[in-house]
């Protein structure tokens, strides 16, 4: 009955029972999301290492659907007690006849592979780490007048056991260190920010971890000699990498079902509709090896897959979890996701990007006569329903004749999710991935954005020059 | 240990993790326990769409060893797990680097009563009364409006949560808050696509919730979109409505932080004393006010609340301290530790922000405008907002202002500006404020805002 990670969470017997329990007074569907977390976060500020903070957490989380609706209990502990309170209370509301839980299949988890456990790393080395980072980023120059950096590793071993039979589990293992620079000369004072992290172990940083320093100073130094960002419509190219918040915010999150069954994203009854060039597809991939946005499996057991969301420019899927699937009669994709224990899955995005294409980013730029660079994001927000979209440019520049010429500070850039999907007329042939985490709900998950260069025939840039 | 109440999340529990750290190796040792419990209820076309029941909680300890400090969490409260917890404080203050300001509060005195942070209607209603309340919102939004196609969700969440905080210079708190708060985001048929509004209420208890006022709120900030389009690019005057508002006073906030400031990350630094905002614009925090949702006794570490006046007449009077930036500052702490929960060590976070309300009623203040756009919604602030120039350009939609009244809805625009020239910029602060829960806790009227840049066409 053993199956590796999950029965180290919780023991395939006593899930049987608390799904028993979780079933007293009927429902269409149990299950326990058992979950054992811990981590270590650091930073180096004034270069000092401070903040050194270390904690363990477990607990579980408990649903019945029945019906359409959701009865959730969580509880922090794994004894067979608290888990049994959790079930009770989660069937508290429900007044119907006790059916029984199938028994449970184990399903031997496959985790992602990790080279070298963080916690076994000496946390002094890991404080090295980061003093070699503060180095790096001030080394870049005597007008870096502040750098920071953090470090963080996070594990999360969990188990899912359901009333169909699943019993399967994980075991996540995610590094993340970022740098953040001030440049300052006279009165003018520029930031700069990069970050490296992925579902890996120490091997992370294998190579050259201290060059993310490095670039998050020189990314402060240049915006030194930022002016104010243009106002107004013009083509736009987007950076690769973190650019691909761009496609996450503009089309990811309006796929992610529980929006479509609403009618409460723009993208609702277009699928199989053409909604961008034939020059676009796109992927939404939970199991890339390495990702920061992958797992073997979501939470709620169902293994990470590659989805083809948009190809050749026509709609071909949504994201879907357990819950929303069965309501459109499909199987789920794997995009049943959450923050931990303590809340409820729902689709949400992995790791999300615009395949290559075949442009190069030099000739793109080139065929613009006016228009805006933005190398890099700090982030952006989307609301799916209306498909207002909003990003916070980090870097950016103005094209003039062909060429990327002054940097630009504070802009934003603006739009409808429809009409700038459409307005993608390149797409490069660089790629990469970045991480990130995105926020929806009131949770918080990990997730890849990536891209090549992306060039957008107009947009709205948001700045103060007129 | 079974049999034994270990787990009672109060002062002795605080005081007995303490003691634990200590005995690990800790010169002094302070812990912050929480205990919550929460309801939750999510309803959608008339059903229960989810009912979640969750109780929750933790433990977090500091610890000092000379001049280092580590922190250790974990959400097991038995002797053993306190011991875990402790270990982890001992050994990460291990790995940090010396710090000559770094140590325990100093135990604080007199600790304040703050009134009414408990409702007992929050834990009395029984869930069907609180699903009926969710229910009244979802109605009353869809019934507000012809043009009001339904809502995404209507939420009502309630919860209690009791924390114990001791340390080892003889700090010793505890106290029990309770909360309960709805909202609703109604979609309205648009002519292009769908109109999102967002309405919200939170209170003590569900007995202070009106639901139907809120449903109200979110069919018309939505109704009130059909038909916008993309503004003219111009610099112009702007009203900020107290959400909106709200989200800049708590960004604002955010800049006030002592620690931002001795690290040179404020745009504010350096400008004590100086007039940095408009006289019309009077900002406190206050720790004690009964109806601030982030009230409580004591802040995160122990220290007494208290209400500290931030900017009068236009002067940036102080900042916000919490032990460490006090000792570093060479003053006292203003009771300005503020805690997410017991999984980080305590920093400096404003409490309850509060802005004096002026004396014009909102169509006074358009009237004073006359010709510009009243900012409803504001998107992308976390991306948008350096806080450490303070500039920003944030995505923006509202209504026109025309003649002095509200005239057609604007979306798709920024505005852009810096905070310090947005502060000065303010010419009036309306009479009727409200609390605004959203990154931070902010209570606020209307701000007139003498010029920013619009970008939209």
């Amino acid at each position: 009955m053993g199956s590796g990670q999950s029965d180290r969470v919780v023991d395939a017997d006593i899930a049987e029972r608390v799904l028993s329990r979780a079933l007293a007074s009927g429902g269409d569907f149990a299950e326990i999301y058992a979950e054992r977390r811990g981590g270590t976060t650091m930073k180096i500020d004034e270069s000092r290492i401070e903040s050194v903070e270390s904690g363990a957490e477990e607990g579980a989380g408990i649903r019945v659907l029945q019906d359409g609706t959701t009865y959730f209990a969580h509880v922090d502990g794994l004894d067979p007690d608290d888990l049994e309170r959790a079930a009770s209370e989660a069937a508290a509301a429900l007044r119907g006849d006790r059916v029984e839980p199938r028994s449970l299949r184990a399903v031997a988890p496959s985790p992602q592979s990790i080279a070298q456990r963080p916690e076994e790393i000496p946390v002094k080395r890991k404080a090295q780490l980061l003093h070699e980072l503060d180095e790096r980023g001030r080394a870049e120059g005597s007008l870096i007048a502040q750098f920071v950096a953090s470090y963080g590793e996070a594990r999360r071993e969990i188990a899912v056991a359901n009333s169909e039979g699943l019993f399967t589990g994980d075991d996540r293992t995610r590094l993340r260190i970022s740098a953040q620079a001030v440049a300052r000369s006279d009165d003018k004072v520029e930031t700069g920010l990069e970050t490296l992290g992925g579902h890996r172990g120490f091997e992370l940083f294998d190579d050259d971890p201290a060059e993310i320093a490095a670039s998050a100073a020189r990314r402060a130094l240049t915006l030194l000699d930022a002016g104010p960002a243009p106002a107004g419509s013009m083509p736009v190219v987007v950076g690769g990498g973190f650019g691909g918040v761009l496609f996450h915010e503009m089309t990811g999150h309006g796929l992610e079902a529980d929006h479509i069954q609403k009618d409460a994203s723009v993208y609702a009854g277009k699928l199989g509709e053409r909604v961008a060039q034939p020059l676009l597809n796109a992927y939404d991939d939970g199991c890339m090896p390495g990702e920061w946005g992958s797992d073997a499996i979501d939470d709620e057991g169902t293994p990470t897959q590659k989805t083809l969301v948009i190809e050749d420019g026509r709609l071909t899927s949504f994201l879907y979890d357990r819950v929303r699937a069965e309501r459109d009669g499909v199987v789920s994709t794997g995009n049943g996701r959450r923050e931990s224990f303590r809340h409820l899955p729902i689709p949400r995005m992995t790791n999300t990007y615009i395949a290559p294409g075949d442009a190069s980013p030099e000739a793109m730029i080139g065929e613009v006569d006016k228009g805006f660079y933005a190398a890099s994001f700090a982030g952006g927000q989307v609301d799916p329903a209306t498909g207002d979209f909003v990003f916070g440019v980090s870097e950016g520049y103005l094209i003039e004749g062909g060429q990327v010429t002054r940097p630009c500070r504070g802009a934003t850039l603006i739009g409808n999710c429809l009409d700038a999907l459409e307005a993608i007329d390149a797409v490069g042939t660089d790629f990469e991935m970045k991480s990130g985490t995105c926020g929806k709900g009131g949770q918080w998950v990990p997730v890849g954005t990536g891209q090549g260069h992306v060039r957008i025939a107009a947009m709205t840039v948001g700045g103060t020059d007129l | 240990m079974r049999g034994v109440d270990v787990s009672a999340v109060d002062v002795d529990l605080a005081k007995r993790a303490v003691e634990t750290a200590v005995a690990n190796g800790a010169d002094d040792a302070e812990a912050y326990a929480i205990e919550e419990t929460r309801r939750e209820i999510s309803v959608y076309g008339e059903e229960v769409e989810s009912l979640t029941a969750a109780s929750q909680r933790g433990i977090g300890i500091r610890a000092w060893i000379g001049s280092r400090v580590g922190y250790g969490f974990g959400t097991d409260l038995s002797p053993d797990g306190l011991a875990q917890a402790a270990a982890r404080a001992v050994s990460t203050a291990e790995a940090a680097d010396p710090d000559e300001f770094a140590g325990p509060p100093a135990s604080a005195g007199e600790t304040p009563v703050v009134a009414g942070l408990s409702d007992s209607s929050a834990s009395e209603w029984e869930t069907a009364e609180a699903i009926e309340l969710a229910l009244a919102v979802e109605r009353a939004a869809t019934q507000a409006d012809p043009r009001v196609a339904g809502v995404t969700q209507a939420v009502y969440v309630d919860g209690v949560e009791r924390v114990g905080i001791a340390g080892s210079t003889g700090i010793a708190g505890e106290f029990e808050a309770s909360t309960a708060y709805a909202y609703t985001q109604a979609l309205a048929e648009g002519e292009r696509s769908r109109e999102t509004g967002l309405g919200f209420g939170l209170a003590r208890g569900p007995a202070g919730l009106d639901p139907a006022a809120i449903g109200q709120e979110a069919a018309e900030r939505a109704t009130e979109m059909i038909g916008a389009s993309k503004p003219d690019s111009r610099a112009c005057p702007v009203i900020l409505d107290p959400t909106v508002a709200a989200s800049f006073v708590g960004l604002l906030g955010g800049t006030l932080g002592a620690d931002s400031v001795q690290r040179g990350r404020s745009p504010l630094a350096e400008r004590l004393g100086d007039e940095v905002a408009g006289e019309a614009f009077v900002l406190h925090d206050d720790g004690l006010d009964p109806g601030g949702p982030a009230s409580s006794p004591v802040d995160g570490e122990g220290v007494p609340h208290r209400r500290t006046a931030l900017i009068e007449e236009g002067r940036l009077r102080t900042f916000l301290y919490d032990t460490y930036a006090a000792r570093r500052g060479g003053t006292e702490s203003t009771g300005n530790a503020g805690r997410a929960g017991y999984r980080t060590s305590p920093s400096v976070s404003a409490s309850n922000l509060i802005v004096t309300p002026g004396s014009l009623s909102f169509e006074d203040l358009l009237a004073e405008v006359g010709e510009g756009i009243c900012i409803t919604d504001v998107a992308g602030l976390h991306s948008g907002v350096n806080p450490i120039s303070g500039v920003f350009s944030v995505g923006a939609s509202g209504r026109v202002i025309s003649g002095g009244e509200l005239a057609e809805p604007v979306r798709e625009f920024t505005i852009a500006s810096d905070l310090v020239s947005m502060l000065r910029a303010i010419r009036a602060v309306g009479a009727t404020a409200r609390w605004v829960p959203f990154g931070g806790s902010v209570r606020t009227a209307p701000l007139l805002i003498d010029e920013m840049t619009i970008s939209g066409s």
